[in-house]
């Protein structure tokens, strides 16, 4: 699989928050390459199967497929927009941000606020908020009446760019680097033997409290959970300790959300086919797929890896390609690890 | 003693191992359990058989602190795990993963402060803990980053009737119970020793779905403000003055019904009861009371001071008059029902 | 309507004491429904028995208020919140329990707080004062743990119905009308007043648990963006009822959001859309539980939100319930 292209592939559609319904279409295509059966069920998540049916496992991978965005929330009298955040967005980065609003049709526009020749010495110094920005489309204000309502979601134009090293540069790569790796693993387990039933869930509406896993992992119900999204990558300005290298394997997470015995299994098979990994303690909620799965009916076993990327929720989030291959190989070699002797482990402390 | 054993296990959230085994053995020869897949320990002690299925929960986990990352100089960095105050960190011993290494929480002297800094509080962010290593690789020996710390605390008895004790909240919950199945009901009492409820209320959602009950009783440790410097109407509970219903936390309601009945039962046995005069915080009834299609819930505490800290008070007195309502109450619902 | 609204609004029923207003709606629509039942935490569920999807309507009967956590030996009350309460809007204020006994809001130092440190008021500077000159006295009337709301009438201005607890009791006026007038529902319809909305939709989420429905619409209030130099929001009072597109604890279902706008542009009936940066609904629990339930919204535009005299239209209410009525019949 070549990670770069599948990527492209993933990124062509713009999946804001609650648009999964509509969209998720897309995924089931890429989907039904690497799965036996692919379903999309009520909230749009995209499930897909692979493997002998009703096994005595049942292992759910779950990346999301939503993206941070903006919302329509206002029109005013000149046709210029005003916009609710979908998700975590960091307001400092939308400053002359060029965006296509999802209305009847896709319009373009770029974000402005008023000019700093405008602006005292002192609101220059300060960020810019969300009520100082607008976007402007250069349509009439008619126009603008007829081809976008309020709610209509808005996404940033997508520059994704390789860099140099196997590095790769673009937005949204929260999370569809995660669906890719899910893509890889279920690629690589063709080359290996394995006794599990595995469901691919490409999850939605994560970025607004992971409801898509709540609804997935209840439906699903799996007898291990395990998440695949990012982390913050190296940074220049950040402290070393607190974030994980790009190019140097996926962060294990461990901490309260995620199994032991599961990150021991991570773990070890990681150091026994020299596979590189990071290790990423969460001392408390993952803010993941993986803490909503945990608590899911009577308990899931949650693990969760993760693919360092730096410039989380901006349009230039920055990965390595490698990453995405190590971490699908690791879960291959987990899925094919697993027994029943181990699953049935999970339940007793 | 039992709840000095409890009170001394480690036990922070998602590492409840070693409060789970005591437990284990202690509630083998009384009742049927089982652990689940985040590590509750479910038991049920079948009684005649007769409804209603009463749920006992407390929680074993405790705050405490994670490793996150060793540094070159072999000094520990580390996050909270579950709501501590960080300013009482500083100047602790504090005790380290799986090898028990032990570890303080320093911070640079007072002679090297500047005025302004003796005023600024100590963030966990800004503080580390020294274990004694020469360097990253020697700590590496004994610590890995993720291992959990708690506080290194002993059980003492002080004063006239008061315990001090790290992880009352709620090791006194985890005691009562063992207490409460060394009796016998006609009714089926099932429960939980709950995983994760300080870092919020995690295990008690699974255990009550699993479990089914037709009504629980959430036993905690909660605090009590009754000290000096604090004005009455924000005591919240009083210490020695008996265990305390819950009316309102941020994450429940109680049912007034429910409440008043517990109020009558403990009036008719002379047993001293308090309400909980606070709307704060939260225990695992706020997870259990809205599992499924809704459980009728009931919270009684033990009042604590200084609650997640390395020092708690608690009166023994307290604890058993909770033993005795929490019997009580049972044997009320055995013989009046629900009564819904 | 207006009588509706007015009973409905002036009864007492905050969070996890809502047996007043509970038999108050059940006398509304007991004659109406096939089959009507209280689940556990309180919730009324009422079914419209119909084939085909089941059909969850949400509408929670509970209001914001307050709850007495100590009483001192001068009969003084201390309270704390239940749910999105303002300690600014209690200055001044009545408040009344259960029983019918009134109390008045006051303040410590209220001179210093008037000249300096008014941003610094909260809830334990405050206390309710019930006439009572001794906590025997209080006692008598008052006990630790009962609750309080907001003591106000429902008063008619023009088009408009200002009162306590339109949050969330236009709602409940809704689906009182909707259950009233529907003959052949298309959907098996499940009529819920909520419990426990205002301290985190927490009737909502057992009710649709044991229902288990196939769909959900939660007809609550909204804010507008109406008054003078109010935050930027696109509804406005009077515009018809809102079709919510996203909260803070939902984004609609294109489904459902699609069926009401459908509905309304077919019979004519003006609506507006609904981004709300504050606040969610009944349909943030709903539509996750089990395996996920398409939910949406319909929302009454209302101003002043959460205070002792919120305002909505008694038009956009009337055409809430009609736009309704239009998804519902066959």
């Amino acid at each position: 699989m070549d990670v770069k292209e599948v990527l492209m592939e993933l990124l062509s559609t713009d999946i804001p928050s609650g648009c999964e319904v509509d969209r998720a279409q897309s995924l089931v295509q890429i989907f039904q390459r690497y799965c036996e059966d692919v379903s999309v069920d009520k909230l749009g998540n995209v499930i897909g199967r692979k493997g002998a049916k009703n096994a005595e496992i049942k292992v759910m991978l779950a990346a999301h497929m939503d993206e941070i965005g903006l919302m329509v929330k206002q029109i005013d009298d000149r046709g210029f927009i005003r916009f609710s955040y979908i998700g975590g967005i960091d307001h400092r980065i939308l400053p002359a941000q060029e965006v296509i609003i999802h209305g009847r049709e896709k319009v373009p526009g770029v974000i402005g606020s008023k000019p700093p020749h405008m602006q005292e010495p002192e609101e220059r110094n300060k960020a810019l908020k969300s009520e100082d920005m607008f976007i402007d489309t250069g349509l009439p204000a008619e126009r603008v009446r007829e081809l976008v309502r309020i709610g209509d979601v808005i996404t940033f134009k997508r520059k994704p760019c390789e860099l140099l090293n196997g590095c790769f540069s673009g937005n949204a790569l929260d999370d569809r680097a995660g669906v890719a790796t899910i893509l890889y693993c279920l690629e690589e387990l063709d080359k290996l033997q394995f006794s599990a039933e595995v469901y691919a869930v490409a999850t939605a509406q994560e970025e607004v409290g992971f409801r898509g896993a709540i609804v997935s992992s209840y439906h699903l119900y799996p007898d291990i959970g395990i998440a695949v999204d990012v982390c913050h990558g190296n940074m220049a300005d950040v402290a070393e300790e607190e974030t994980h290298k790009l190019g140097k394997g996926p962060a294990i997470a461990l901490g309260p959300n995620i199994h032991p015995k599961l990150f021991n299994r991570l773990k070890s098979i990681a150091e026994d086919y020299n596979i590189p990994y990071q290790v990423n303690p969460e001392p408390s909620a993952t803010g993941t797929d993986a803490w909503a799965m945990q608590i899911t009916r009577q308990g899931i076993p949650t693990s969760l890896i993760s693919i360092p990327l730096r410039y989380m929720h901006t349009t230039v989030e920055t990965l390595n390609l490698d990453d995405i291959k190590i971490s699908g190989r690791l879960l291959a070699l987990f899925i094919s690890s697993l027994d029943r002797g181990f699953v049935e482990g999970l339940r007793c402390y | 003693m039992l709840l000095k054993e409890l009170t001394e296990a480690f036990g922070v959230s998602g590492a409840e191992d070693e409060v789970r085994n005591i437990l284990k053995r202690e509630i083998e020869s009384l009742a049927q359990f089982r652990t689940d897949a985040l590590g509750n320990l479910l038991f049920e002690k079948p009684g005649k058989g007769k409804r209603p299925k009463i749920m006992l929960a407390a929680h074993m986990d405790e705050v405490g602190l994670m490793i996150t990352s060793i540094g070159k100089n072999g000094w520990l960095k580390f996050d909270t795990v579950g709501g501590i105050d960080d300013r009482i960190l500083v100047s602790k011993t504090v005790v380290i993963g799986p090898q028990k290494v032990k570890g303080v929480i320093g911070a640079k002297a007072i002679h090297l402060q500047e005025p302004k800094e003796r005023e600024t509080a100590l963030k966990s962010k800004n503080l580390y803990i020294d274990i004694g290593a020469k360097d990253k690789e020697d700590a590496e020996k004994k610590v890995k980053v993720g291992d959990y710390a708690v506080f290194d605390s002993q059980f003492e008895r002080i004063g006239s009737d008061l315990i001090k004790a790290k992880a009352l909240d709620d090791r006194i919950g985890c005691y009562i119970i063992t207490e409460i199945l060394k009796k016998d009901y006609d009714l089926v009492i099932s429960g939980a020793f709950t995983v994760q409820e300080e870092i919020g209320r995690r295990g008690s959602a699974a255990a009550a779905y699993a479990i089914e009950p037709d009504m629980a009783i959430v036993i905690e440790g909660t605090f009590a403000a009754d000290v000096p410097e604090n004005k009455e109407e924000g005591y919240s509970t009083t210490l020695g003055k008996g265990p305390a219903v819950t009316l309102m936390d941020k994450t429940y309601i109680a049912d007034r019904r429910l409440v008043d009945r517990v109020l009558q039962v403990a009036e008719r046995k002379g047993i001293p009861c308090q309400l909980r005069r606070t709307a704060f915080g939260g225990t695992d009834a706020g997870s259990i009371h809205t599992t499924k299609e809704g459980i009728p819930t009931i919270v009684i505490s033990v009042p604590c001071r200084y609650i997640h800290s390395p020092a708690g008070l608690a009166s023994l007195t307290d604890i058993q008059n909770a033993i005795d309502l929490i019997d009580a109450l049972i044997i009320d619902f055995q013989e009046r029902g629900l009564g819904r | 309507m207006k009588e509706l609204i007015k009973k409905l609004t002036e009864t007492y029923g905050p969070s996890g004491e809502e047996s007043q207003i509970r038999e108050v709606i059940i006398g509304e629509i007991k004659d109406h429904a096939d089959e009507i039942r209280v689940d556990v935490l309180g919730n009324i569920i009422a079914r419209k028995a119909g084939s085909g999807e089941k059909m969850m309507l949400a509408a929670h009967m509970d209001e914001i208020g307050l709850i007495i956590t100590n009483i001192d030996d001068k009969g003084f009350l201390r309270f704390s919140n239940i749910g999105g309460v303002s300690p600014f809007t209690l200055i001044g204020e009545r408040v009344i329990f259960e029983n019918g006994t009134v109390g008045v809001l006051g303040m410590e130092k209220p001179a210093n707080l008037f000249k300096n440190e008014m941003k610094d008021l909260k809830f334990n500077n405050m206390f309710i004062d019930i006439g009572a000159r001794s906590k025997e006295e209080a006692l008598k009337k008052v006990r630790l743990g009962d609750k309080a709301v907001y003591y106000r009438n429902c008063d008619i201005l023009g088009d408009c119905a200002t009162a306590k607890a339109l949050d969330d009791r236009a709602g409940c006026a809704v689906l009182i009308r909707v259950l009233q007038n529907l003959k052949s529902p298309r959907f098996d319809t499940y009529f819920v007043f909520t419990v426990q909305e205002e301290v985190g939709v927490r009737g909502a989420k057992t009710s649709a648990f044991g229902i288990d429905p196939d769909l959900a619409i939660a007809v609550d209030v909204t804010m507008t963006g109406d008054t003078p130099e109010s935050e930027k929001m696109a509804v406005e009072l009077g515009k018809g009822p809102a079709v919510k597109v996203m909260d803070r604890s939902v984004i609609s279902h294109p489904r459902i959001k699609e069926m009401l706008i459908e509905a309304a542009e077919k019979n004519k009936i003006p609506y507006q859309l609904e981004v709300l940066e504050m606040g969610g609904t009944d349909a943030g629990a709903i539509h996750l539980s089990r395996s996920g339930v398409p939910s949406g919204g319909l929302s009454i535009p209302t101003r002043y939100v959460h205070t002792p005299s919120e305002m909505a239209s008694i038009d956009d209410i009337e055409k809430a319930a009609n736009l309704l009525l239009c998804v519902l019949e066959k």
